[in-house]
């Protein structure tokens, strides 16, 4: 059980509170709710962009990270399609620091030439080291906008290309401050040995006086329902081939999001997942093999992907592949194989928690889908999902019309 | 309406009191198997850790090590690889199993309500493993594929043959994995590794998390037993014989980005240079702010992240500076980094950086004994080399003491350009 108090600034900035008097470290983390979903197709990577200047300085602090090292804080983000996360630690009885280096960055940026002309650089080297310079590097660049025709998920958070980048103006860098980093549009957590008081106070002080702005209401198309199966082949400088699949599926606040969450580990959780066992182990088909969802909040992806076995033809592993997506639709689960997935998440929601920032980072999560206090019920929602609900959110799933396939051969 | 904060200024900086490490309550059980505790946490779940000096410094023939460790939860005298699995998995527990150059771990996850399930299963694995060919072809295949996908990646590349051009391919911190080697280990190979090293004269225990009264007797029925004793290994002796030329060049034919390694030899965790050397480590690379990143990337854009750490061995140690750069502006990189290891060797910190670095240093200890796992890891180092807590107090000592001319001695000393190796991993024309 993680307790926590919630209040609202006048200004809309949302403020949780948890409070553990067992550690001297507290976590600030601050979600905005802007990720690379509200970009515009000709200007992708560019919410992940404008997280790298939020450390170019604000308006009266030159430098973001000199003061927070300075009392012994740590600190960094990232950003996703549908939201960006800032997040820190630092010890306690320097907590303000923080409040005074993340409440200058919402008031207003240094919008510094120099801090922009090195971030595009910067970025552009991120692309280049975790996606185009690495082996199947750009698996997922492709398999987006094969699964998505119309909705912004079918761009990744780094973008479409890194021209996109390149390209970017000053003047978007400041339209985008203005629409996206407000205080009515952001969740701020403080986790460890701090009391509700004492935050408030601290929150009115250095936040309070931040213009309200306006909120992110998005108004995203919706991704029309697939109605074929879709493939793409490319050849590639790698040394084995690799299939991946995915498929629609429903969106985070869908009650079908359990079951499905629950397939997935069915399918690949731990050593003895289906997938594993019986292709990896039993087969030897692939080398590696794996099965999860793509997390988004709004409608996301059912993904399968696994690297072939030299020797392997991509036919047979794929209908071998179906084979097991086959027995899912078509047999129900035993309770016991459902028992072994809901303890597998009772456990890896404790592990999840181990640290005051993980804390943190959860409580914004969940109050960004709603309430804060659903991390509290999880456990008890997942250990609800039936065999039946898992069959019929399988077939739901799993319909040949439903799926994108990305095929990745090795050019030799 | 209270008056607006100044924001020009930072808020009352308050430097970090004492730091108390954390100790760990030590027992031992019959055999002699020391465990420690760290007893701690919100949540109930428990991790065991077991420690083997079994690292690839003991094998005779590459790979055995780690396979040897990862062919442990493939079946064992009682059950199946299987049955294994689908019962950790069905406790919601799992094994993390780590091979490194000087020892080899194996450690459960678990939750507390599921311990009575789950730790025999560890003593079953650890002592009872059967290695399996057919397991084995399964678990070498795999190996063999991720290797080849690593041997991609200009980064994977550069680290190991980094390490082999400071030891010399014959070293045990030198030698690396080709594809070629993981044909040439059998499964008899393992029971005799395993036969050798996995014995209760090898091993430490380390506990940690909200741990249950009865913990010593249940590890005690589990591992105090004599059954599975052996002997220390006399600690085998290699000298190491790098590379006689300072400058290499391995080509990755359509490279983007060119991975870089600049180091030298250095030393492990007991040498009295050793604390002083992470404090000019820090400001050269250890940290977001530090000068190579600060140059490199955040005034030239040539990087995404660049950074140097000093690596302790138990056998020696070796100090290394690593980064991707763009492919374009690697020789203007390598000129960068040479520019500030030469303004360690010339110019004194002054002192506002280095009381950043004290207090980011600081910090990071503090976060370093902050929840019952990162204690146990931190801790873990000091067990491999024989050390204990007061190891950590005088670290913190230094890093609060040390002046710059000390810091600019040790650079001196350790970090002249000329004397450092250089190996960069790339594409042909840079």
């Amino acid at each position: 059980m993680t307790e926590f108090d919630r209040f609202t600034l006048d200004n809309g900035l949302r403020v949780i509170v948890h409070r553990d008097t067992g550690t001297p470290i507290v976590a600030m983390n601050i979600i905005y709710n802007v990720g690379s979903r509200d970009e515009h197709p000709d200007r992708t990577g560019f919410a992940h962009l404008f997280e790298h200047l939020m450390f170019g300085g604000s308006v009266n602090i030159p430098r973001y990270d000199e003061p927070l090292e300075r009392v012994g804080g740590e600190n960094n983000a990232f950003t996703n399609n549908d939201f960006t996360n800032y997040y820190l630690t630092v010890p306690g009885h320097n907590l303000e620091t923080a409040f005074w280096l993340e409440s200058d960055r919402m008031l207003n940026l240094a919008f510094s030439t120099k801090s922009f002309d090195v971030q595009r650089n910067v970025v552009v080297e991120e692309f280049r080291q975790n996606y185009l310079n690495q082996p199947y590097g750009d698996a997922w660049l492709l398999l987006r906008p094969l699964a998505y025709k119309v909705h912004p998920y079918q761009w990744a958070p780094i973008g479409i290309d890194p021209s996109h980048i390149e390209n970017a103006s000053m003047a978007e860098v400041r339209d985008f401050y203005v629409r996206f980093y407000n205080p009515c549009n952001a969740i701020l957590v403080i986790a460890g040995n701090v009391t509700t008081k004492e935050i408030r106070a601290l929150s009115e002080k250095w936040f309070g006086v931040i213009v309200k702005g306006s909120m992110n209401n998005r108004n995203l198309p919706a991704e029309p329902e697939q109605t074929e199966a879709r493939s793409l082949t490319v050849h590639r400088d790698v040394p084995y081939d690799a299939i991946y699949k995915a498929w629609h599926m429903c969106s985070r606040a869908d009650a079908g999001f359990f079951p499905t969450d629950l397939i997935s580990d069915i399918l690949s959780a731990g050593q003895s997942g289906r997938l594993n066992q019986q292709l990896v182990k039993k087969l030897r088909l692939f080398s590696d093999i794996s099965a999860f969802i793509s997390g988004d909040i709004e409608a996301g992806l059912f993904v399968i992907t696994g690297k072939l076995m030299k020797g392997v033809s991509m036919p047979e592993a794929e209908a071998a592949l179906q084979l097991e997506i086959d027995e899912i639709i078509r047999n129900v689960i035993t309770e016991n194989e459902l028992q072994k997935v809901k303890n597998r998440v009772e456990a890896m929601m404790a592990f999840s928690e181990m640290r005051v920032l993980d804390k943190a980072m959860n409580l914004a999560y969940y109050e960004l889908l709603g309430d804060a206090n659903q991390v509290n019920g999880l456990v008890q929602r997942y250990a609800s999902v039936t065999a039946n609900e898992i069959t019929a959110e399988a077939n739901k799933i799993f319909r040949p019309e439903n799926c994108s396939t990305l095929y990745y051969f090795a050019k030799n | 309406m209270t008056t607006p904060p100044n924001r020009n200024i930072q808020p009352a900086i308050q430097s970090v009191g004492r730091i108390d490490f954390p100790q760990p309550e030590i027992s031992q059980l019959s055999n002699g198997i020391n465990v420690y505790q760290f007893n701690s946490g919100t949540q109930d779940v428990i991790s065991i850790e077991m420690m083997f000096t079994a690292g690839s410094w003991f094998q005779k023939k590459p790979f055995t090590a780690m396979a040897t460790n990862l062919m442990l939860r493939e079946g064992t005298r009682n059950f199946s690889a299987q049955k294994l699995s689908e019962t950790l998995d069905y406790f919601g527990a799992h094994f993390e199993n780590t091979t490194e150059r000087d020892n080899a771990y194996i450690t459960l996850y678990s939750l507390n309500k599921h311990l009575d399930k789950t730790l025999p299963l560890l003593s079953e694995i650890v002592k009872n493993p059967i290695f399996p060919d057919g397991e084995y072809d399964v678990i070498a295949g795999k190996q063999r594929q991720m290797l080849e996908v690593n041997r991609q990646k200009v980064n994977f590349l550069a680290r190991t043959q980094f390490n082999s051009i400071l030891f010399g391919n014959d070293h045990p911190y030198g030698t690396y994995l080709e594809p070629n080697d993981i044909g040439q280990v059998n499964t008899a190979d393992l029971v005799d590794f395993h036969k050798a090293q996995y014995h209760s004269g090898n091993c430490s225990i380390i506990v940690a998390g909200l741990i249950k009264p009865g913990i010593i007797s249940d590890l005690e029925a589990q591992f105090g037993e004599n059954d599975w004793s052996g002997i220390s290994n006399d600690q085998l002796q290699y000298l190491p014989s790098g590379s006689d030329k300072k400058d290499h060049f391995h080509l990755k034919e359509g490279a983007m980005q060119s991975a870089i390694r600049m180091g030298g030899m250095m030393f492990s965790r007991s040498h009295p240079d050793f604390a002083g050397m992470k404090v000019l480590n820090a400001i050269l690379g250890g940290y977001f702010g530090s000068r190579l990143m600060n140059n490199l990337r955040e005034d030239k854009g040539y990087t995404y992240g660049i950074g140097s750490s000093v690596v302790p061995l138990r056998n020696g140690g070796y100090f290394v500076i690593s980064g991707e750069v763009g492919a374009g502006v690697t020789k203007e990189a390598l000129s960068e980094i040479r520019f500030e290891l030469t303004r360690l060797c010339t110019e004194q910190v002054g002192e506002s950086e280095l009381s950043l670095v004290r207090s980011y240093l600081t910090g990071e200890m503090l976060r370093a004994v902050d929840g019952p796992f990162a204690q146990a890891d931190l801790y873990r180092e000091l067990i491999e080399d024989g050390l204990n807590i007061s190891h950590f107090d005088e670290l913190i000592d230094t890093v609060k003491h040390i002046n710059a001319q000390q810091l600019q001695d040790l650079a001196i000393k350790y970090l002249r350009p000329e004397d450092l190796f250089t190996l960069v991993v790339g594409p042909e024309g840079i």
